[in-house]
Formats: structure tokens, C-alpha cells, sequence
């Protein structure tokens, strides 16, 4: 559904298009300021890439939320749960296929990785469909009811979860290609950092694509700003929203899958205790906003990183630092989006 | 121009009847009666005004024809057919297009996507596009912008456009010139006459009695909630006493 069409008239010159510089230059401003303080460039380096890795990741788990809250007013407070949720079906695929993870070579790790996110996203999809349809439909407009039941949600889900693989940790290893950095004289990158920055990057651009070149993408803007118009044009927003629903909750469960290789780790809570970060980077993004949802999920992913370093007993609330900063200056978000009065 | 669908009714019997009809129509917005039995026939087309004072419901009865407050009594039949129960999406596609009084303009959007979107078959036509140009310049010129950036008149249009883009039965139209300098109403007064030649049929709000006057064929007052008055828009633009039971004004004091 390209909207890209040949016989339009060619438009008269027209006046620059603005773009808002302020907040992307936020990203390396933030990061040259923390160079001086940590004093070792190899050592800003490599908490400049986990940062910017994790930060990806964040934004892969926040950007359907940012979307579904934008959309339909939907405080999904549940969202959590199909990161836990895509963790652990990528064991579904990693269990069985171990052996392909610990080979040392790339093309077959790559194979069972991506085998390991097809099963997650398929999962998280089905698992967000039906979380949609049970127990969002349900609470539509009423905020409150939203918070308690999605909350509810995430509770019976995490439970599921314990039922069905335990409540111990299970441990997940990186595959073998990607174990081990990259050296630049003294400075070391993680391959399975700068995989987690290529995937996310390539999400990111994916997901303009999709959200400025297609028709489906505008009418997804469209929809976060008025979508009652966007319903009085012939379109039915629902399908739209249930579809961004279910992609998110995908998307949610492929950043389950980076996450918890990251940790190399799996724990039934560990979806929820990204959740203060995801909403933060979703709240100073601005609610609805891709974009700021991205250069949010960066800013929060530095700040979490230079802060853990710099001054280790400030590291849990430098977020919460971040985002009083951000509203003080503006306090929709970085890109507020703009709403229907 | 565009060929508006109007001419394909093969019985005589379905030209006379009204393209639109209110019967009875009550709508409620959460604990209040907004629409109290409205009775409304809009003919195929031609311009019907709908007259009345701040309050009396018209910005109601068109969101209640849209579907997006539903009629808690009543029917509505458009060419023919009850849409009352159908959602707004479809109401839209049997071929109801509206111009809200907010305008409804995805502001992030750029003119042209604004555009794209109201062109539910797909590629916009070439010759309506031009011919829409013609209407309203400030779309050509403002085409790659974001919409947000355009003034209020400019928004008005590309919310008029966006209606006409494809060719429409009806198109229902709230106080398109509310807050807007002379200059630009005339410039939409003149449109409005050229959509009314391609035989588009349109309903519109609109508090500014001169332009009711110069684009309405028809006319019906609401007070209250309900209709007061309908029949020819040129009986009332003759008759100062109706008007003044009516509207509480007379052209006189205008002119």
C-alpha cells in the first residue's frame, strides 16, 4: 500500500519543512558531557555502546506500548507481561535447539536465534491478541478500570508462567558467535551489544518506514491524533488498533527474547521490572510518539549507564531525574503529539 | 466537473425521495437530551442549510448522522437505507463525507497524506486533484508541509478537500466559516458553488445568515433539538417576520 502515486500534479516550491533539532541532539549531548566525568575514553566507550544497546532494546519493548497508548488511550499496564511471556517461549525454540546456539558458527546460531524469535513473537502475538480481546476490549475509555485490570492481567500471566517453567531462574547463553567483544586498541565491544544495536536500529527504521511511506503507517498517525476522524473517513479504527495491539505485543516479546540474553537470564519478573523504565522512556518520549519513544529509550539507557558508573547510589532514581528534567522543559514529551481538542 | 453519483437511480420514485432522512431522531450525550424528535429530509442535490442558535443542536444532529453519537430513537435512512446502527466507518463509505467543526486535520500529517487518506479507492485522480487546486490554491501550495503549519482558513479548505477528494453523495459540513476573515468566506463561498454544480448534495451548519442565503436551496431551523422550520431557503430570505421569529435577527440588521 505504497501512497507514493505518479499522476499527482507537481506541487509549487514550497517553504522548508521544520524539523525539531532540540531533543535528537539531546543523545550525543548527553553522552559527550558524561565523556569528562568518566575520564577513560575506552571505558565511556563501552558504557556508551551497553548504553545505547540497551536503550535499543527498551525501545523495541516500549514502542508498541507508546502506539496502543497514543491510539486508543489504552494504559496498558500489562505490556510487561508479553515481555516475560516472549522470554520464555523463545525457550520453546532454545531448549531444543542448544545445540545449534553453541556451535561456533555464525550462520547456524543465526538460524536458531532467529528460529528462537519467530516462536517468541508468534507467542506474544497470539498471547496479546487474546490479552486484547479479554481484557482490554472490555475497558475501553475507562482509565482506572485499565490500570486494575491490565494489572490483573499481568499477575494471572506471570503466574502462568511459573506454572509452566518454574520460579528459578533458567539460565540462556548468548550464542557462541556472538559471545566475546570486538578490541580497538583498548577499547572493548561486546558482539552481542552491537547485535542488540544493529537489531534495534533496524527496527527503528523499519517501523518509519512503515509509519511514514505506507498508507497503514499514516493512518496509524493519524489515528493517535483524532481518531474519531480517522473513523468518520471510512476506516475502522478498531482492526487498526488491534492489529498495533498484537504487533506490539510482538515486538514487546522480541525485546523479551534480547533482553533476557542480555541477562542471560530468565525470571517470571522480569518483564515487570523493566516496566518503571518503559514507561518513563514512553511518558518523556511523548505518549504516541515513535520517534521520541526512541531517542527516550537512548537517553534513559545513558543515563542509567553513566549514573550506575559515575555514582552507583543515584543509579536508581537518575531515571526518575531524567524524566522531571525532560517535563520541566517540555511537558508533553520530547515530540508531543499533537490530540484532537 | 466529477461526476458525483446521483444520476444512477433508475426509479423515478427514488430521485423525488430525499437522499437523507431524519425521522424522529433523539440523541443523548451522557445524562442530557440533546435531540428531542428530529424530523429532517435533505433532496438529492442542492444545499440545505441547517439554521439555528448556539445550542440547539445542529453540531449534534450531523455527529448523530456520522454516527459518532448514536441516536437513542429514531431513524435515519440515507438513499434508502437505515444507517442508524452502522458503525462510523460505514456510514462513511455508503458515501456520507464530513467536515467537523473542529476540522478533524491530522495536523502531523503532512496536506498531501491528510490527502491519501481521504482517497479511500487508492491513487488520487489526477483531474480532481487539479480541479481541487483550482478550488483552494493554498493545498498546491502547502502540498509536502505538515498540516499543523497552515492557518485556519487553510485548514478549513484542506478539511473541505479531503471531503470532495473522491466524489460523494453527501457531504455533511459544520460552520466551515466560523472565525474567518471575509476575504477567505468568500473564497469558500465560491467553492461551495462550484461543488454545487458537479450535483454533490450538501448539508450544511452554518450561523452566518449571508452565506446561508447564498449557497442555501433549502433551509431548516433548529431550536431546541428539534426542526421549527423547513421549506425553500429563498421564502425565508424574503420573509423578515419569519426570520425574526425564527433567528431573532432580520437580514436588514446585517446588511
Amino acid at each position: 500500500m505504497n501512497v507514493a502515486k505518479a499522476n499527482e500534479p507537481a506541487p509549487a516550491a514550497l517553504p522548508a519543512r521544520k524539523v525539531d533539532w532540540a531533543p535528537l541532539v539531546l543523545v550525543p549531548l548527553l553522552a559527550l558531557a558524561a565523556l569528562p566525568l568518566v575520564g577513560s575514553t575506552a571505558t565511556w566507550t563501552t558504557l556508551t555502546i551497553a548504553a545505547l544497546a540497551m536503550g535499543m532494546m527498551i525501545f523495541i519493548m516500549a514502542s508498541g506500548l507508546t502506539l496502543v497508548f497514543g491510539l486508543m488511550d489504552v494504559l496498558n499496564f500489562g505490556h510487561g507481561a508479553f515481555i516475560t511471556v516472549g522470554a520464555y517461549a523463545g525457550l520453546i525454540a532454545a531448549v531444543p535447539l542448544a545445540g545449534w546456539l553453541a556451535s561456533d558458527q555464525l550462520a547456524v546460531n543465526a538460524v536458531a536465534l532467529i528460529a528462537i524469535i519467530l516462536v517468541a513473537m508468534a507467542v506474544t502475538g497470539l498471547v496479546g491478541y487474546a490479552f486484547e480481546r479479554l481484557i482490554v476490549m472490555p475497558v475501553y475509555g475507562q482509565h482506572l478500570k485499565q490500570i486494575l485490570v491490565t494489572m490483573g492481567g499481568l499477575i494471572v500471566i506471570q503466574q502462568l508462567v511459573i506454572v509452566l517453567w518454574g520460579p528459578v531462574q533458567i539460565p540462556l547463553a548468548v550464542p557462541q558467535a556472538l559471545r566475546g567483544a570486538f578490541f580497538f586498541g583498548d577499547v572493548a565491544i561486546e558482539k552481542y551489544r552491537l547485535t542488540a544495536v544493529v537489531l534495534g536500529l533496524m527496527i527503528f527504521v523499519a517501523m518509519q518506514l512503515v509509519l511514514t511511506r505506507t498508507k497503514l503507517g499514516l493512518l496509524i498517525r493519524a489515528g493517535v491524533e483524532n481518531r474519531e476522524m480517522v473513523e468518520a473517513l471510512g476506516y475502522r479504527i478498531r482492526r487498526l488498533f488491534v492489529g498495533v495491539f498484537v504487533t506490539g505485543s510482538m515486538l514487546a516479546g522480541l525485546g523479551g527474547v534480547m533482553w533476557g540474553f542480555y541477562r542471560e537470564t530468565l525470571t517470571p519478573g522480569m518483564g515487570l521490572e523493566v516496566m518503571v523504565m518503559i514507561f518513563i522512556v514512553v511518558i518523556i518520549g511523548g505518549l504516541g510518539s515513535v520517534g521520541g519513544c526512541f531517542i527516550g529509550a537512548l537517553l534513559v539507557a545513558l543515563t542509567a549507564n553513566y549514573m550506575s558508573f559515575l555514582a552507583p547510589k543515584l543509579a536508581l532514581g537518575s531515571n526518575i531525574i531524567l524524566m522531571v528534567a525532560i517535563l520541566l522543559w517540555r511537558a508533553q514529551g520530547l515530540f508531543p503529539v499533537a490530540k484532537r481538542a | 466537473m466529477p461526476e458525483a453519483a446521483s444520476g444512477s437511480a433508475a426509479a423515478a420514485g427514488a430521485i423525488c425521495a430525499p437522499l437523507l432522512a431524519l425521522a424522529g431522531v433523539h440523541t443523548h450525550i451522557g445524562p442530557y437530551h440533546i435531540l428531542h424528535g428530529v424530523d429532517l429530509a435533505v433532496p438529492r442535490g442542492g444545499l440545505t442549510v441547517l439554521l439555528g442558535r448556539n445550542g440547539a443542536g445542529k453540531t449534534t444532529a450531523l455527529r448523530t448522522i456520522m454516527g459518532l453519537w448514536r441516536a437513542s430513537a429514531g431513524r435515519i435512512d440515507f438513499d434508502g437505507r437505515p444507517i442508524a446502527a452502522l458503525p462510523t466507518s460505514d456510514i462513511a463509505r455508503a458515501g456520507i463525507a464530513y467536515v467537523p467543526e473542529t476540522m478533524g486535520i491530522f495536523s502531523d500529517l503532512t496536506v498531501r497524506e491528510n490527502l491519501v487518506l481521504a482517497a479511500r479507492q487508492g491513487a488520487m485522480d489526477a483531474d480532481r486533484l487539479r480541479w481541487l487546486f483550482g478550488l483552494f490554491p493554498a493545498i498546491e501550495r502547502f502540498w509536502q508541509l505538515p498540516a499543523g503549519t497552515l492557518s485556519g482558513g487553510q485548514k478549513q479548505m484542506l478539511s473541505i478537500a479531503r471531503a470532495i477528494i473522491e466524489p460523494r453523495q453527501l457531504i455533511l459540513v459544520d460552520e466551515p466559516t466560523k472565525g474567518l476573515a471575509p476575504a477567505i468566506i468568500a473564497n469558500m463561498v465560491a467553492a461551495f458553488r462550484e461543488l454545487k454544480a458537479t450535483d454533490t448534495t450538501i448539508l450544511l451548519v452554518e450561523q452566518n445568515f449571508l452565506v446561508a442565503r447564498a449557497l442555501g436551496d433549502n433551509v431548516a431551523v433548529m431550536e431546541d433539538g428539534r426542526i421549527v422550520h423547513a421549506g425553500a431557503m429563498a421564502e425565508l430570505a424574503e420573509d423578515r417576520s419569519l426570520q425574526q421569529r425564527l433567528l431573532g435577527l432580520s437580514l436588514d440588521m446585517h446588511q
